[in-house]
């Protein structure tokens, strides 16, 4: 013990002396430890809210009936299972636009309520009765739904469609972004009188699900609590790139922690032989640079986690916004973490920590006691260690390809790109020795071939760092790529689908009529074409069905991915159907194949004839004839439209139409107004993404510096000969700094190919295995420049301090070197 | 070789259980060319508190002698006892305590620890085997001239100074036996002869057994005895 | 809105009769319980009973919408087919939160409540339901006659649509306890208090109330996990009114009690904070004549308490009717018949000894 304490004081002094060093390492861990623990809190909170909103009602881990094919059905069949003695409760669940913004309501029935259920906790009945029942009753919302709708209790909000709320109350507990009702009134917000969501099982132990058929026929189907999720499906592949970017963010963070301690290590080694033979022992040398790591990572990691924190609770609203825009999911606005985020996060650092260090405990365990400083025998180890990076990059790219012909899925692209970028990193010391052998080879002037070979002893300290600028430049270059990428093609499909100038969506379906019978006689109005939609599963996964009327509109500008000639004739001929990308693939399907759909009624075979791409919806859509829908859905929504007008008198016409039939009018909108909501929506998603990329680069650069800084002592080292020999310093200095930017011109270089593979990777396969649809792949040589200008410019400033202490270290600095021994 | 050590002598002290004993001791060394042997079977002993200089050209094996007796190294095959513990079959861990607390080396390259100051440095080993003594620390550093210095780094002071200081973290843990390679070494002669002579006062005032390496015959003489190593066999002078 | 006496809490709610404990409970228009100092409380906007109505069968059978509370109560003493005594209990309750409650759909502001039991000497296993009117979940009908809430059921086994209640069939279900009972009637329908106007309190708070005590029954009875055939006696209560009582009223004491011979007693005791107890009785004879009994006349007190959810519980009474000879001690079929229902109270099957004996049941409420 007393060995253990006195050797990790003798450790410990070193930082005393070189703070710089030891800020660098706190610095690198803690960075690490934020970018991750702060996606991981995103992450939570999602989640969190997506649980939160599925236990609202039925209080968590409740089985519910839904309807078998999806929608709502009729609530005879909840007072059927009643009446036979089965308990449920019902719920109904739709959405509203009060103002601007979209609300989920939540329709309840109090006296049924489960009481582990939010709004019956800690509530008597008579309480609950007194809520719901008395007066106009009451709609419960989260403090921050209140907010965001910029309401007080008590007020009561209209809908769009010109309906009064319930007076509304506060509710900690109810999930964001929802109002909670009487079923009652919820089918009056909703109009969908006499319909429900789902029905709520109240006592599983006395549930018996052979009952169902007898009472409910096929109309109802059993589902469990964590299958119900929808939400939580969708939208797991954001989260798990989210994840992913957090998770590249680590390891460059670990880059600068495994550079900064290893070279406190190397500087330390001298102390290391000395205190071997003084006479400590390899278990006490162990055990305090241990304690060493134990101390670092509290400290660091405590901070990183804090840091996480504030780094999760910028970027909330940002992907707040964007899994709203995307899946219609709410999540709570304020960050409310648990114990477990914070220690798993001190657990990261840790595992980091012990990751970085693995090499230098190794080192010091194998220490003999007496080891002598031979300064030549330098060539012996980098040869070794350029071998071994060889051998591992080579492992890595096997993997790699292992991935790739093995791998399915999400999981399989991540590892690929992630063992293609370590395999880069490893290989690319070994590439810039080379560089430099072939350049001594070839140097005539005695200072440009010292100019070469101390490159390549200059390579193995630097090595990390320009291995992390090199995964932060491809990273850049690769999802920068796939952005850019996605952003035209995105555009130009924008632009293909919306051709139409105005589109509106009625209050109800007889308003619709009413609107359309008046659109006809409008000379202005060159089309009217109904867009409604329906719901249904396929395969367990949901799918919304939408109606096309044939015109011109669809037929010269509806983008098909794949289409034989005839498909629109087809469509509308016959019981044909278009199916989007996502989910085709996801269902394996293709044209040609009969596809059996659950209707209202009983199920339709139709055919696909064609394919369509739907970038980012996360549910499987269906293109159906118009009159097909009628006939098949009863309960089609009835409501949207899109008009065809002469560019010109849109403005016009959309002021006609809100005069004159005001209230009828759900809402209504214009093309370009889509186009920038839609475009909005993209940009939100990858702020996020971007914001994290160049996080990563900045990491990187701070790596970059933080080893030049550190080096600089044992530069000066190999500096001092070849001044006494005759140069100058400041050419030295010089020199110094057109080898690390050289460097970084190397790494940039190697960036590039590195870069475009994945973006391939992304687009290839995880872009389609996550989302389901394939993008297209480009270049763009532009964004080339720029990163290795970036590269070029992060050198720079990184080595500026190093390389002009360098310029000024005074000769009496320079000499010491030859009085003291290495 | 001092004229004490005749072969006669040698086996005479052998005889009376000395403090060190080596016995038969063989070392080579592994080269691109093959095993390179150094030591090819070297026998002495060391009585407590005696002194023994070890003489011979560059290269001849002296360093790696001293290594091993100090349980630095590892031998190809004989015995080096101390104080009757065999230290060739001892594990890694008991040779650590024994190099804490019964050996001391200074060595031709100080090897202080660059990020702890001189007063640090100097009762670093006594803290590490936990026999730390305020007195006889102050002692050692007011007769090696050493006070002024206490608060400095190594790296600030002279080779000599840094050299006292080595001496003086050897002496500090108050050992059975101090080895010294070289010490005087990187010393210019006349910071030399000085180092020695306080090493050689403090080694007398500790009462404990100093072995010493040396190309300098000079200093060889100021020992009670002296041997020679000649290819790898130790010769009487 | 609720009605307290200092001495209740909103657990024991059961601060008034049960004619109206939830009424006010539930009350959404606040009504307060108007003062025993005789103001006359009527609930705005309800229909209040008036002595001299004519109550017509099978009409009246089924639901007043236009009274705030109302209920059907059938309580049944049988012996089972391994010779043991059980008793058995089938409520429904109706609570209109405001007038006009009747509407279509989740509109409607009935509130149902059933409450079922099912009682051996050595158990009391209960269940509560609740359920919203209008959707077809709960709901009374009179022609024929049907009440149910969910999968329990009163309604007449006749295929006649005018059949009334001659013939009923009572059942109801629980994860521990299940029965279903044949009521068949031996005697005819009995009106209280004065053609069915039953006074509650001097202020003048009245209620209509008819019952038919006269009830043969017959069917299966399962307590956990046992299945039993059982036959027996059973008598049904028929309430609806719409005035809260005073706001004192700490609670009630009611019997019903099958003597030998074939008269039927109906008794209750209304215990106020300050007032003195207001006993009423009738006694009704094998033939369906009935008498009330003046207050008196009848002596009701208790013998012995238990200690039963944290109240102490009279379970043995002495019951004296001076005029008829009457002197009898109750004692309960099983002691812990307590209600552990939202509303709780107790209530269970008794047998009684003394100048007559017989059985019957005992209904507790306030403690």
């Amino acid at each position: 013990m007393r060995e253990t304490l006195w050797t990790l004081a003798a450790l410990i002094s070193h930082w005393r002396r070189r703070p710089g060093n030891l800020a660098t390492l706190v610095l690198g861990l803690a960075i690490a430890t934020a970018l991750w623990s702060g996606v991981q809190a995103l992450n939570a909170q999602a989640r969190n809210s997506y649980d939160a909103a599925a236990n609202a009602i039925s209080g968590g881990g409740a089985r519910t009936l839904v309807a078998a094919r999806g929608g709502l059905f009729d609530q005879e069949l909840f007072v059927r299972l009643r009446r036979a003695g089965v308990e449920v409760s019902p719920v109904l669940e739709g959405a509203i636009r009060i103002g601007e913004k979209n609300i989920r309501i939540i329709g309840v029935e109090p006296l049924s309520l489960p009481r582990r259920s939010p709004i019956a906790d800690r509530r008597t009945r008579t309480d609950v009765i007194e809520d719901f029942f008395s007066g106009p009753g009451r709609g419960f919302a989260a403090p921050q739904t209140l907010r965001r709708l910029d309401l007080s209790e008590g007020a009561q909000p209209q809908t769009e469609r010109g309906q009064l709320l319930p007076p509304l109350a506060a509710l900690a507990e109810a999930p964001p972004g929802a109002i909670i009702v009487d079923i009652g009134v919820a089918q009056r917000l909703l109009d969908r009188p006499g319909k429900l969501s789902r029905l709520v099982i109240l006592d599983e132990e006395t549930f018996d699900e052979a009952r169902l058929k007898p009472i409910a026929g096929d109309a109802l189907r059993l589902v469990a609590p964590d299958d119900d999720s929808d939400l939580a499906r969708l939208t797991d592949s954001f989260h798990l790139n989210l994840t992913a970017f957090g998770f590249l963010a680590f390891l460059v963070g670990l880059f600068i922690v495994h550079a900064a301690y290893g070279l406190a290590f190397e500087q330390r080694l001298p102390t290391l032989r000395t205190l071997r033979a003084l006479g400590v022992g390899p278990p006490h040398l162990i055990a305090a640079m241990a304690l060493e790591i134990g101390a670092l990572t509290l400290i660091a990691g405590g901070a990183g986690v804090l840091g996480g924190h504030a780094i999760a609770q910028a970027l909330l609203p940002d992907v707040a916004k964007s899994l709203e825009s995307l899946y219609g999911a709410q999540i709570s606005d304020r960050l409310a973490l648990d114990a477990r985020w914070w220690l798993s996060g001190l657990a990261m650092a840790g595992a980091g920590a012990a990751l970085a260090a693995a090499s230098g405990l190794t080192k010091a365990l194998r220490l003999p006691a007496l080891s002598f400083a031979r300064p030549m025998a330098w060539r012996g180890a980098h040869h070794r260690y350029l071998g071994r990076q060889a051998t591992l990059a080579a492992l890595a790219l096997v993997a790699a390809a292992g991935a790739y012909g093995f791998g399915q899925g999400l999981a399989s692209g991540f590892a690929i790109i992630g063992l293609a970028l370590l395999a880069a990193a490893l290989i690319l010391p070994v590439g810039l020795a080379g560089v430099l052998a072939l350049g001594e080879r070839f140097a005539r002037r005695p200072l440009a071939r010292w100019f070469f070979a101390d490159g390549r002893q200059e390579i193995s300290g630097l090595s990390l760092a320009l291995m992390a600028l090199l995964i932060a430049l491809a990273t850049n270059i690769g999802v920068g790529s796939m952005v850019e990428g996605f952003r035209q093609t995105f555009d130009r499909w924008l632009d293909a689908r919306l051709v139409a100038e105005i589109y509106f969506e009625a209050a109800t379906p007889a308003d619709a009529r009413d609107i359309e019978a008046w659109a006809r006689t409008q000379p202005d109005i060159a089309a009217i074409l109904p867009v409604w939609r329906a719901k249904t599963r396929i395969g367990g996964w949901p799918v919304d069905v939408v109606g096309m009327t044939p015109h011109e509109t669809y037929t010269a500008h509806f983008p098909l991915i794949d289409a034989p000639t005839g498909v629109w004739t087809a469509l509308h001929a016959q019981d044909a159907v278009l199916v989007s990308e996502q989910l085709a693939r996801r269902l394996s399907l293709a044209i040609g194949e009969t596809l059996d759909i659950s209707t209202s009624g009983r199920d339709w075979s139709a055919r696909i004839v064609g394919v369509f791409p739907d970038y980012g919806n996360p549910k499987g859509q269906l293109r159906i004839d118009h009159e097909k829908l009628k006939r098949y859905f009863d309960d089609a929504s009835g409501v949207q439209y899109s008009l065809r007008v002469d560019p010109a008198a849109t403005k016009r016409v959309i002021e006609n139409i809100r005069q004159r039939f005001g209230g009828k009018i759900a809402r209504i909108i214009d093309q370009a107004e889509v186009k920038t909501l839609s475009t909005d929506i993209f940009e939100r998603t990858f702020a996020v993404t971007t914001a994290l990329n160049t996080l990563t680069l900045i990491v990187s650069g701070v790596a970059l510096f933080a080893s030049l800084l550190t080096l600089s002592d044992m530069r000066r080292a190999r500096i001092a000969p070849v001044w006494a020999l005759g140069a100058t310093r400041r050419k030295l200095a010089a020199l110094e700094m057109a080898r690390v930017m050289a460097f970084a011109a190397g790494a940039a270089a190697f960036a590039i190919p590195l870069g475009l593979f994945m973006t391939w990777c992304l687009v290839a396969i995880v872009n389609v295995a996550a989302f389901g649809w394939r993008l297209p792949f480009h270049m763009f040589p532009a964004q080339w420049l720029v990163v290795s200008c970036i590269a070029l410019g992060a050198a720079f400033f990184a080595a500026l301090i190093p390389v002009v202490r360098l310029a000024r270290v005074s000769p009496t600095e320079l000499l010491r070197v030859f009085s003291n021994e290495r | 070789m001092s004229i004490d050590a005749t072969p006669e002598n040698l086996a005479a002290e052998r005889t009376s259980a000395p403090m060190l004993r080596v016995d038969g001791l063989k070392k080579s060394y592994p080269t691109p060319q093959g095993r390179i042997p150094v030591l090819r079977g070297v026998d002495f002993t060391l009585a407590a508190g005696a002194s023994l200089a070890l003489t011979g050209e560059s290269g001849s094996g002296k360093s790696t002698l001293l290594h091993l007796v100090g349980a630095l190294d590892d031998a190809d095959s004989g015995d080096i006892v101390l104080d009757g513990v065999a230290l060739t079959r001892l594990s890694e861990n008991a040779r650590a305590a024994i190099r804490r607390e019964r050996i001391s080396v200074v060595f031709q390259q100080f090897n202080l620890i660059p990020s702890l100051t001189v007063g640090e440095n100097l009762s670093f080993q006594a803290r590490l085997a936990g026999r730390y003594d305020p007195a006889w620390q102050e002692e050692l550093t007011a007769r090696l001239g050493l006070a002024t210095l206490a608060a400095r780094y190594p790296e600030e002071l002279s080779g000599g100074q840094q050299q006292r200081v080595a001496i003086g973290r050897a002496l500090a843990v108050r050992p059975r036996l101090l080895l010294a390679d070289e010490p005087t070494g990187n010393l210019d002669e006349a910071t030399g002869d000085a180092v020695m002579a306080l090493a050689l006062d403090l080694v007398a005032a500790t009462g404990c057994a100093f072995l010493m390496a040396t190309h300098s015959e000079r200093l060889a003489a100021r020992l009670q005895r002296r041997v020679r190593l000649e290819s790898g066999l130790l010769a009487a002078q | 809105m609720n009605a307290r006496s200092p001495n209740s809490s909103q657990e024991r709610s059961s601060a008034i009769s049960r004619r109206s404990a939830l009424l006010l409970a539930l009350s959404s228009s606040g009504a307060l319980a108007q003062g025993f100092g005789g103001l006359g409380a009527t609930a705005p906007g309800f229909a209040i009973p008036r002595a001299g109505t004519q109550l017509a069968f099978p009409r009246d059978h089924g639901a007043h919408p236009d009274f705030r509370t109302e209920w059907w109560y059938v309580t049944a003493n049988l012996k089972g087919d391994d010779g043991a005594a059980y008793g058995v209990q089938w409520t429904l309750f109706r609570f209109a939160l405001q007038p006009n409650a009747a509407r279509a759909g989740w509109d409607d502001r009935n509130i149902w409540m059933g409450h079922a039991a099912a009682t051996s000497v050595n158990e009391h296993l209960f269940a509560q339901k609740f359920a919203r009117g209008g959707i077809g979940q709960a709901g009374v009908e009179a022609t024929p006659f049907r009440a149910f809430i969910d999968d329990w059921l009163l309604e007449t086994r006749d295929d006649s649509v005018d059949a009334g209640i001659e013939r009923l069939r009572v059942a109801a279900s629980d994860k521990s306890f299940a029965y279903a009972l044949d009521l068949t009637a031996t005697g005819p329908v009995v009106l209280q208090g004065e053609g069915g106007y039953s006074r509650k309190s001097e202020a003048g708070q009245a209620s209509y109330y008819y019952s038919q005590p006269f009830f043969r029954a017959e069917g299966s009875l399962s307590m956990s996990g046992r299945k039993i055939q059982v036959s027996g006696r059973a008598w049904m209560d028929r309430e609806w009114s719409s005035q809260p009582l005073s706001a004192d009223l700490k609670g009630w004491d009611w019997f019903s009690l099958h003597l030998e011979g074939g008269a039927r007693l109906m008794l209750y005791r209304m215990r106020s904070v300050e007032a003195a107890p207001f006993l009423f009785g009738n006694w009704i004879d094998a033939d369906g004549a009935t008498s009330i009994l003046a207050r008196e006349d009848i002596v009701l007190e208790p013998l012995e308490t238990t200690r039963i959810a944290d109240r102490d519980v009279p379970i043995r009474w002495r019951v004296k009717i001076k005029n008829r000879d009457v002197d009898i001690e109750t004692r309960p079929l099983n002691p812990r018949s307590w209600m552990g229902t939202d509303f709780a109270y107790w209530e269970g099957p008794i047998r009684f000894t003394g100048s007559h004996s017989g059985e019957g049941y005992l209904e507790m409420t306030g403690y």
